[in-house]
């Protein structure tokens, strides 16, 4: 399953940087969406998988008893998911106020400070 | 969107999904669940509620702007933070605990007070987001 | 100490806020700071010349090594006098000189600060906040020297003097810290203990490289003498302090502070000389070619900082007391002349040494403080100037094999700065009051009474030149490290050698200004050589850079964000390649640790394959949206099979919510645009498979190795034990890392505030999107 994941993520992020370079922003924002979830699924990945062993203390004891998964990266991916929302959100506003000033989504034709025509 | 089996449907969704999300918060530290997850819960209430019977209802419903929430829960998480530096003197975040356990939410203490300023801060955070874009759209 | 140093600085920031009322008549009384600090180190000179040296000590960051340590010994004693002495009659006459400027205020505080910062300086017997203090001072001169901020010369010259100092700056702080780590300590003091240690170091060269930068930069030595005359833009008050009397001393103050560190060497001595030698030379030759009185007196000032050099290189006896006398001699002529050019721009607007004549009728009084100062740079008896240029003849006589050649260096040199000196000092009282002067009159007294105080000192010191030499001079050569004191300052010597030699420097120098007009012609003739001049080196070598960096910037910075981001996928594809490939440590893959693949998992990961490919080749939005989504559930599914709950349930809340807004401002978005370019889609295309390919290597390679969970097993085996909690994952959220999350919740905020302010404030009235 690993080596399965491997791949989905590699998939994410080629998929992600795909996207990146096009000339749109909107597929701009879809693109660092994917990314960020192909980052969640790597950090995941690294602090090794296992099935059926959360990490929640069992109810009668202290510590834990038995194996349980790496409750670090879990931390570290559950803030990173709820930051990539107002990420998201900021960055989908931007769009559409740029699109409403400057009356294009072509990335290109944004690399001037000047003034709009 | 606003068909009557919605409508009535997120009516009575509304205060259930509330209780879920405060049950969610308050056993946060012993089961899977916390301010975040909670808190997304009843802002999803909400905006299932506003689909259902327009944005204007359900901030009457509401009463608040829901802006007021995030200083209010930043606030409470700060004090949490602070309580234990003013109160008996020790570092800055150090647990407190309540002696005895309560029902459902299990020891008491700074903690969770900690955590239920999480919630408020998502749910100021994301209604605001949601309703200040459905308003522009 | 720390109090005296810093009072400079709470002066500055006094007059932030009440810089109104220092503006009007009551600016004199700003030079009570700098006359009660001259004071207070007035009272050391007992304790200092019985020997003693006063240390005071405050730990400011002892990690780094960084303390405020200050030693006041004759070195320091003798430069906190000029600073204060020369301060305290600088501040006096700025009050008339700049009098109803509508920036006063902002004067006083820049010369307040460098004054503060100064004294730091000197003071510091820790090298790196010496070097703090070095910065500062340079910081201080670029306003004082930009202070006309409306004139573009100003500008100019402000910026080129600060990319000199600022430059030399830069190498005295790699000095400092190459220096701190050979000697294993910051502390002066303890650094000449340690000086055998030092100079057998293979740093040794690289240490003096970097220390003379910084003081061939900050006293203007040859090549880099030209952002001074430059820096004469300043108001005359600055150039008098800073770029005469204290500031470009400073370099001179580091060279004789390190000499019983570092000196002693051949490589010390003889570059010491060649650089002071040829700049004392250049400039005062430079002296016969200008016109405006600033510019003959800022080329003689370079060349006497190159004679004090000179002198700290011959290092012996004779030299150092020449060099400590110099510096008191300089400073009293040097400031005099300064000030009474001031005050004859000031009276008669005019600094042109071909047209200024016979303002002895109209100022008598300035008259006489020019005269006195000009007889003492000459070096004429009784004046201290005789005493200075004895020392120095005594000196070079006694170099050897190399005494003559040096002897007449320093004749020649001492010719032409006389010449400076009656030009500056004496041409412009002389001859005949042309007409258009007639109506000058004497300036206040605050501006004629403190040139007049410094011309007069230079013949009493002259005559009883007993009162500096045991408190002064003595102490000064002694913390230099050699004995102090042999050398008696004494105005009759007898006849002899020297003697002589001071006489027909005397008998050309006067000869010279009488039959040596200085024109605009002869100032054009030689302006012709500018071109090989280091000053236009170096801003030619400016003016490329700046080409050369517009250039370069127009190549990456080139505004397209696909071209940001093909450059940063290519080096990391290309970095992280190398290390797989050729860097030679490929791995075998060991997937005995793996899981089992069953099948609805097979089936998760088909339908994210699925979603994704419909994202990236989807032509309309929802369905991109929509793809999205499904990539979200499914990771959220992956959470739930894979033992993260918390996981699960907040992806799948957020994923909701992300889908709903961008449903919502799906409408008020563009289109796609609709670009068929095959080439482009296959160049986007290798450069993200390459990416993916290489995420996937590091994700499998990063796998087999061994796993480190020492942090991750912290919190778990304490979850309950401290935090009473039994979910790892909000126990580490809530209360091991309590402190990130309330970071991230305001972030949160932020982003929504952002969000907020995107839509609803309408900056631009005109502008309105609904219509």
């Amino acid at each position: 399953m690993e080596v399965l994941l491997a791949t989905m993520i590699g998939t994410l992020y080629a998929a992600g940087i795909y996207l990146m370079l096009k000339r749109s922003l909107v597929k701009l924002i879809i693109g660092v969406i994917l990314l960020g979830n192909g980052a969640n699924l790597l950090i995941f990945l690294l602090g090794r998988i296992a099935k059926g062993s959360p990490p929640v203390i069992p109810d009668n004891s202290k510590i834990f008893l038995e194996a349980y998964t790496d409750p670090l990266p879990q931390a570290l991916i559950l803030t990173a998911i709820v930051i990539s929302f107002g990420l998201q959100a900021f960055a989908i506003v931007l769009v559409k106020r740029v699109f409403q000033v400057v009356k294009t989504d072509d990335i290109d034709e944004m690399n001037t400070t000047d003034a709009q025509v | 969107m606003k068909t009557l089996i919605l409508r009535t449907a997120s009516k009575y969704m509304l205060p259930l999904l509330l209780v879920f999300s405060v049950f969610i918060l308050l056993r946060g530290h012993y089961l899977p669940g916390g301010g975040f997850v909670g808190g997304l819960m009843a802002a999803i209430a909400f905006v299932l509620h506003a689909f259902a019977n327009g944005l204007e209802n359900t901030k009457g419903l509401l009463r608040i702007d829901p802006a007021i929430l995030m200083p209010i829960g930043l606030a409470l998480a700060l004090l949490s933070g602070i309580a234990p530096v003013l109160a008996v003197d020790l570092p800055f975040m150090s647990g407190l605990w309540w002696p005895d356990p309560v029902p459902i939410v299990g020891n008491l203490g700074s903690a969770l007070f900690f955590d239920i300023g999480v919630y408020f801060v998502v749910i100021g955070v994301t209604l605001t987001i949601i309703f200040s874009i459905s308003e522009s759209a | 100490m720390l109090t005296a140093i810093l009072l400079g600085f709470i002066f500055s920031l006094f007059l932030v806020f009440a810089g109104k009322f220092i503006k009007g008549r009551l600016a004199v009384l700003s030079a009570l700071v700098p006359l009660s600090l001259f004071i207070y180190f007035l009272s050391f000179i007992p304790q200092i010349s019985s020997g003693e040296v006063i240390r005071q000590n405050y730990e400011w960051v002892p990690s780094f090594g960084l303390n405020l340590n200050f030693t006041l010994d004759g070195l320091s004693l003798l430069f906190s006098l000029l600073i204060t002495g020369i301060g305290f009659l600088v501040f006096a006459y700025t009050a008339s000189y700049l009098k109803g400027h509508d920036y006063l205020d902002r004067f006083y505080g820049y010369l307040g600060m460098f004054m503060g910062a100064m004294l730091g300086l000197v003071l510091s017997d820790n090298l790196l906040s010496m070097f703090i203090f070095w910065e500062l001072t340079s910081i201080s001169s670029f306003f004082l020297i930009g202070f006309n901020n409306t004139s573009e010369d100003s500008r100019k010259s402000a910026i080129l003097a600060l990319a000199i100092t600022g430059s030399g700056g830069f190498l005295l702080l790699a000095g400092a810290l190459l220096l701190g780590s050979v000697a294993g300590t910051y502390s002066i003091t303890e650094m000449i203990g340690q000086s055998d240690m030092i100079i057998q170091s293979d740093s040794y060269i690289w240490i003096l490289i970097l220390f003379f930068g910084a003081a061939f930069t900050k006293s203007a030595q040859f090549p880099f003498h030209f952002w001074l005359p430059g820096a004469m833009k300043a108001p005359t008050p600055v150039s008098t302090y800073l770029h005469s009397a204290t500031m470009v001393k400073a370099g001179i103050y580091l060279l004789l502070r390190f000499t019983p560190v570092l000196g002693g060497e051949d490589v010390w001595n003889t570059t010491l000389i060649t650089v002071g030698g040829i700049t004392m030379f250049y400039a005062a030759v430079h002296t016969l070619f200008r016109t405006d009185l600033k510019g003959v007196l800022a080329y003689s000032t370079i060349s006497i900082l190159g004679l004090l050099v000179f002198l700290i290189g011959l290092g012996t006896q004779y030299a150092l007391t020449a060099a400590a006398v110099y510096i008191v001699v300089h400073a009293l002529y040097k400031a005099t002349l300064f000030l009474i050019t001031g005050i004859i721009d000031h009276e008669t607007g005019s600094r042109d040494v071909t047209s200024l004549a016979g303002l002895r009728k109209v100022m008598m009084p300035v008259a006489i403080a020019g005269f006195l100062a000009a007889l003492s740079s000459a070096g004429m008896p009784p004046f201290v100037g005789f005493i200075g240029k004895d020392l120095v003849y005594e000196s070079t006589l006694d170099m050897g094999s190399w005494s003559l050649f040096l002897t007449v260096l320093a004749i020649a040199t001492n010719i032409l700065i006389l010449y400076a000196g009656f030009v500056a000092g004496i041409k412009p009282f002389t001859g005949k009051l042309p007409e258009k002067f007639s109506k000058v009159h004497l300036p206040n007294f605050l501006m004629w009474v403190p040139p007049l105080i410094l011309a007069v000192l230079g013949i009493i010191i002259g005559i009883f030149p007993g009162i500096i030499n045991d408190s002064l001079i003595a102490p000064v050569v002694d913390s230099v490290g050699r004995e102090g004191g042999e050398v008696k300052l004494k105005l009759w010597h007898g006849f002899n050698l020297v003697l002589g030699l001071s006489a027909v420097t005397l008998a050309v120098g006067a000869l010279l200004y009488f039959f040596f007009k200085p024109s605009a012609k002869k100032e054009k003739d030689i302006s012709k050589l500018d071109f090989i001049a280091p000053k236009s080196l170096i801003l030619d070598f400016g003016d490329g850079f700046k080409t050369f960096s517009a250039k370069w910037t127009y190549i990456l910075q080139n505004g397209f964000l696909r071209n940001y981001v093909t450059t940063i996928v290519l080096v990391l594809v290309g970095m992280v390649g190398y290390s797989f490939f050729i860097g030679g440590n490929g791995f075998v893959l060991n997937s005995d640790s793996f899981s089992e693949i069953t099948f609805y998992e097979v089936v998760i990961m088909i339908v994210m394959f699925v979603a994704v490919a419909f994202v990236v080749a989807s032509k309309s939005r929802l369905g991109a949206v929509v793809g999205m989504g499904i990539v979200g559930y499914a990771i959220c599914l992956l959470f739930v099979i894979y033992s993260a709950p918390d996981l699960a349930m907040t992806q799948f809340s957020i994923d909701t919510l992300t889908v709903i807004l961008f449903v919502l401002v799906l409408s008020g978005l563009p289109k796609y645009l609709d670009i068929v370019d095959y080439k482009a889609r296959i160049r986007d295309g290798i450069v993200a498979s390459s990416l993916g390919i290489v995420i996937f290597l590091i994700s499998l390679a990063v796998l087999n190795e061994p796993v480190d969970k020492e942090v991750s097993e912290f919190y778990a085996d304490n979850a309950y034990v401290l935090a009473k909690g039994k979910n790892v994952v909000n126990v580490i959220l809530v209360d091991f890392r309590g402190a990130d999350t309330f970071m991230e919740i305001a972030v949160l905020t932020i982003a929504a505030l952002g969000v907020f302010s995107l839509l609803k404030l309408r900056l631009d009235k005109s502008e309105n999107p609904k219509k």
